[in-house]
């Protein structure tokens, strides 16, 4: 059993967690628009908006913070979008310049604040401040949660996370059509009547809104984990936008409460004080991710080399029967070992031999193997398709009849056989 | 911890600066400006002359920004500004682990060269992941960028927290880094920073050859049988080298800054590569000098954060004053020649007109028919009176000058050769070439112009005599 108290460890993992979900629903949009490095931007960016909200403002009312925030993170997007186009600037170095500048500003404004006796502490901005969302005086056991008196006791950040995770939620479900159909063809959507630009700046809003929400309690650089990570994660996986969305939702919850808990119960387990939660649930996110790479189901590293693989296989088995038919061809019934071995040259003789006398396609004698039956017109149908592919080379695309095999020797793996056609291949043999 | 940097980063109530006269809970705005240093400091300052340790600063920084734009110059061509961010944020682990190893097997953790080995170590590890994730899966650079600087990132923010939680001696000082201290430079600190930045800089002017090639046709450069991936890793070789020599004085996550700002300033005033480079070292340098000058004559104020907005000031400059590339060049331009166009419209349209002059009404009504805001429509008459091409007249209407018809007259000729021209030679339907004749009109050149009036009169001349030879037949 891990060891999870309720006073120290519900709130911070609640918060994590739904900051999580609250970025990594919006993140999907970000990582299909080649867009990820905006959520860094802006999370870099909010810092002055945030101070200067602060400065205005004289007190650390959480809205007007979130407001000066917010208005910072479109301020970042308008400057990069500027810069861009009037300065004609290469993305990544727009966004690098406007998103360091302004961070240095904010850095700068942090100084200025310190002096005035506040509490704004640069380190926090990066790494969050979880750890302080202790609830005193919570109930020992899980059923004492089942009260008002719960409520009551969420903090505010809490709440701010979980109205944001909620809104994010919505605006995905709600305008999901405009979002996809602007994501993947902007001018597409603007002659369908969805404005691409609106919705990318309604993007970005909703991406600077999360990043506020999430920064007291989280940090910056868990929201820009969050927005890419999750997403990244899902568009390893699956291949609909849909799919992807409700995935990312998926690995964002586990990334929260599983890097919580990654922070606090395998240090204790050792008998050492817990790290940093923020941090901890970005680096879950990592190892989620490269698990999902290294994994996935069709698109992971694993199931690519098993693929390939088998089409590795195939191919050699293929080539087999192709070789015993053509021998057949010349009269030779039982080719040896050795001769297939000069014929098939580099590629795993035996394993293609077993392969083939275990489907039936082949049977040994001795030291040398035969076509059964069935291997014939298996054999048969691929020679089909070989020399049926020269004769389409050498009539429809003009080359040489000396040019075409090698050609033929791919494509002839691919299915289907046409039904009838041409009997004699260029180089004058019979299509069986 | 101490000076400048520690200063923005300790909780308040804090007593380092608790007696300052202006720092009273609650003053306004106007209490916290800074006193403003005298002539006579800064003047000492800037020379190098107030104090061994404000010289350190000034100098490693000034080095810092030199190498950052000479190598930001190749990751701008290449296209790799934001990798340069997330190397610099993957060093951060790389310094706990160096500071952890180097502590459990009995060295001073703290030691400069150690961390900054282990800072290199990570960086390259970050890029190397990122490639990784580029080769090996299908998710785009920007988002393989944003994979390693959070996750690296956040490993570093683990690892601070174990170090302040659970190492013996406590992480004094390993997260100054994040933001930089350049207060606390020394000569060991600098002569370092100095090693490690005309290293870079002298490889970046070996590999000069290698660097274009690849950053400008890379494609090629594979072709002609250079390897590209291992210039490209000496590349970032060279940046993980200046981001490490950055650590210290600006901080990790602004140390980006100053590889991107300087090379994209320096890009709007040049298309020269080396100028572009000579330009880029020039305004990082400058960067790091005045804003380590500026930040040791005020109080108060991150060297780091300063350099960075010295850089950006460079950057806003370049932005708007730029010459050619510039915001303010750039409209000035687009200006001159919508009014020029504008302006030969309304005197094609003049020297159609019968009296050669455009009554009130004619004039509102060419403006509608083109498009004009009302502003253009003011700035064209403006532009053309100036240039002594029209008059008014008493009614309020234009008249052309024996100028303004001239060139009217030029611009018709011009319109309707093209025209012709479009129609005998490019097939082009009669009814279709108007619009795209309106916009060409303008570009004729002198010899274009005469060789379009030879092969018309030349086309005119053989269809008469086609024409001649049917008659005669």
């Amino acid at each position: 059993m891990i060891a999870f108290d309720i006073g120290l460890d519900l709130f911070p993992m609640l918060a994590g967690t739904l900051a999580a979900v609250g970025c990594g629903v919006l993140g999907n949009f970000l990582v299909l628009r080649r867009l990820s490095l905006m959520g860094d931007a802006i999370s870099h960016s909010v810092l002055p908006g945030l101070v200067i909200a602060f400065l205005v403002a004289s007190s650390r009312n959480p809205m007007v913070m979130m407001a000066g925030a917010a208005v910072a993170g479109v301020v970042t997007v308008v400057l990069v979008e500027l810069v861009k186009k009037l300065g004609r600037v290469e993305p990544g170095a727009a966004m690098g310049v406007v998103f360091s500048v302004l961070f240095a500003l904010g850095v700068l404004l942090i100084e200025r604040a310190a002096v005035r006796h506040v509490d704004l502490d640069a380190d926090c901005v990066l790494h969050g401040q979880l750890e302080t969302l202790v609830w005193y005086g919570a109930p020992e056991t899980l059923g004492g949660l089942l009260s008002l008196e719960t409520l009551g006791s969420v903090p505010r950040q809490v709440t701010v996370l979980a109205v944001m995770a909620v809104l994010a939620i919505a605006f995905t479900a709600l305008l999901f059509k405009e979002l996809r159909i602007a994501a993947f063809d902007p001018d597409l959507a603007t002659s369908q009547g969805v404005n691409a630009t609106v919705m990318h700046y309604l993007l970005m809003v909703f991406v600077a809104a999360a990043t506020v929400a999430s920064f007291e309690a989280v940090g910056s650089i868990l929201v820009i984990a969050m927005l890419i990570c999750p997403a990244a994660t899902a568009r390893v996986l699956t291949d609909r936008l849909g799919t992807q969305v409700v995935c990312s939702v998926a690995v964002a919850l586990v990334c929260g409460t599983g890097g919580y808990l990654a922070a606090t119960a395998v240090p204790a387990a050792f008998g050492l004080d817990a790290v940093n939660a923020a941090g901890s649930m970005s680096v879950t996110a990592g190892g989620v991710l490269t698990l999902a790479i290294i994994a996935g189901p069709r698109h992971g590293l694993i199931a690519r080399l098993v693929r390939r693989h088998r089409l590795a296989a195939r191919v050699a088995r293929d080539d087999l029967l192709t070789l015993l038919f053509r021998e057949a061809e010349a009269g030779l019934e039982l080719v040896t070992d050795e001769r297939i071995r000069a014929g098939l040259a580099g590629r795993p003789v035996e394993a293609a031999i077993r392969n083939a006398a275990r489907a039936g396609l082949v049977h040994r004698r001795g030291p040398a193997v035969a076509l059964t039956p069935i291997g014939t017109t298996t054999a048969a149908s691929i020679i089909r398709r070989h020399r049926l592919w020269e004769n389409y080379l050498v009539d429809q695309v003009g080359l040489a009849p000396d040019h075409v095999h090698a050609v033929a020797e791919q494509l002839e793996h691919v299915p289907p056989s046409p039904p009838a056609g041409p009997t004699e291949d260029p180089h004058g043999r019979q299509i069986p | 911890m101490g000076g400048h940097g520690a200063a923005a980063f300790r909780p308040a109530g804090d007593g380092s600066h608790g007696s300052s006269p202006g720092s009273s809970p609650g003053s306004s705005l106007a209490d916290v400006t800074d006193t403003l240093p005298s002539l006579h400091e800064i003047i000492e300052t800037a020379t190098f002359r107030a104090g061994f340790n404000t010289n350190m600063v000034i100098l490693g920084t000034a080095l810092l920004g030199l190498a950052a734009g000479v190598i930001g110059v190749f990751m701008l061509l290449r296209k790799r500004s934001m990798t340069t961010d997330a190397l610099s944020h993957a060093t951060l682990p790389g310094i706990v682990i160096a500071f952890l190893v180097a502590e459990r097997l009995g060295f001073e953790g703290r030691s400069l060269p150690v961390l900054l080995l282990g800072a290199a170590v990570t960086g390259v590890l970050g890029v190397v992941c990122i490639q990784a994730i580029l080769r090996h899966s299908r998710l785009r650079e920007d988002a393989a960028i944003g994979i390693v600087l959070s996750v690296f990132f956040g490993a570093g923010i683990v690892g601070l927290s174990y170090v302040q939680a659970n190492a013996p001696s406590g992480s004094g000082g390993l997260n100054t880094f994040i933001y930089g201290q350049a207060a606390t430079l020394g000569l060991a600190d600098v002569a370092l920073m100095g090693g490690i930045a005309a290293a870079g800089i002298v490889a970046a002017l070996l590999l000069l050859k290698e660097f274009t090639l690849v950053c400008f046709n890379d494609a090629f450069a594979r072709v002609d049988g250079w390897q590209v991936r291992a210039i490209d890793l000496a590349m970032l070789g060279l940046v993980v080298l200046v981001t490490v020599a950055g650590l210290q004085a600006v901080g990790l996550v602004l140390v980006v800054a100053m590889l991107i700002i300087p090379a994209v300033a320096a890009r709007f005033w040049t298309d020269r590569l080396w100028v572009l480079i000579i330009a880029a070292g020039a305004i990082g340098a400058s960067s790091g000098y005045l804003g380590s000058v500026l930040s040791a004559l005020l109080p108060r104020k991150p060297a780091g954060a300063v350099i960075v907005l010295t850089a950006g000031a460079f950057f806003v400059v370049s932005f708007v004053g730029a010459p050619k590339r510039g915001v303010l060049a750039a409209s000035a331009r687009r200006l001159g020649l919508t009014l020029r166009i504008a302006g030969d419209h309304l005197l094609e349209a003049g020297h159609e007109a019968e009296s050669e002059a455009l009554s009130k009404n004619e004039l509102r009504q060419t403006a509608r028919e083109r498009g004009w805001s009302a502003a253009l429509r003011v700035l064209v008459v403006l532009w053309l009176r100036r240039a002594r091409l029209v008059t008014r007249t008493a009614a309020g209407g234009l008249r052309l000058t024996a100028g303004g018809l001239e060139r009217g007259e030029r611009v018709a000729r011009n319109h309707a050769l093209w025209e012709q021209y479009l129609i005998s030679h490019a097939d082009v339907a009669p009814s279709h070439v108007d619009w795209s004749v309106d916009q060409v009109e303008h570009v004729l050149s002198e010899d274009l112009v005469r060789e379009l009036e030879a092969e018309l009169s030349l086309a005119a001349a053989s269809s008469r005599a086609d024409n001649r030879q049917r008659g005669g037949s």
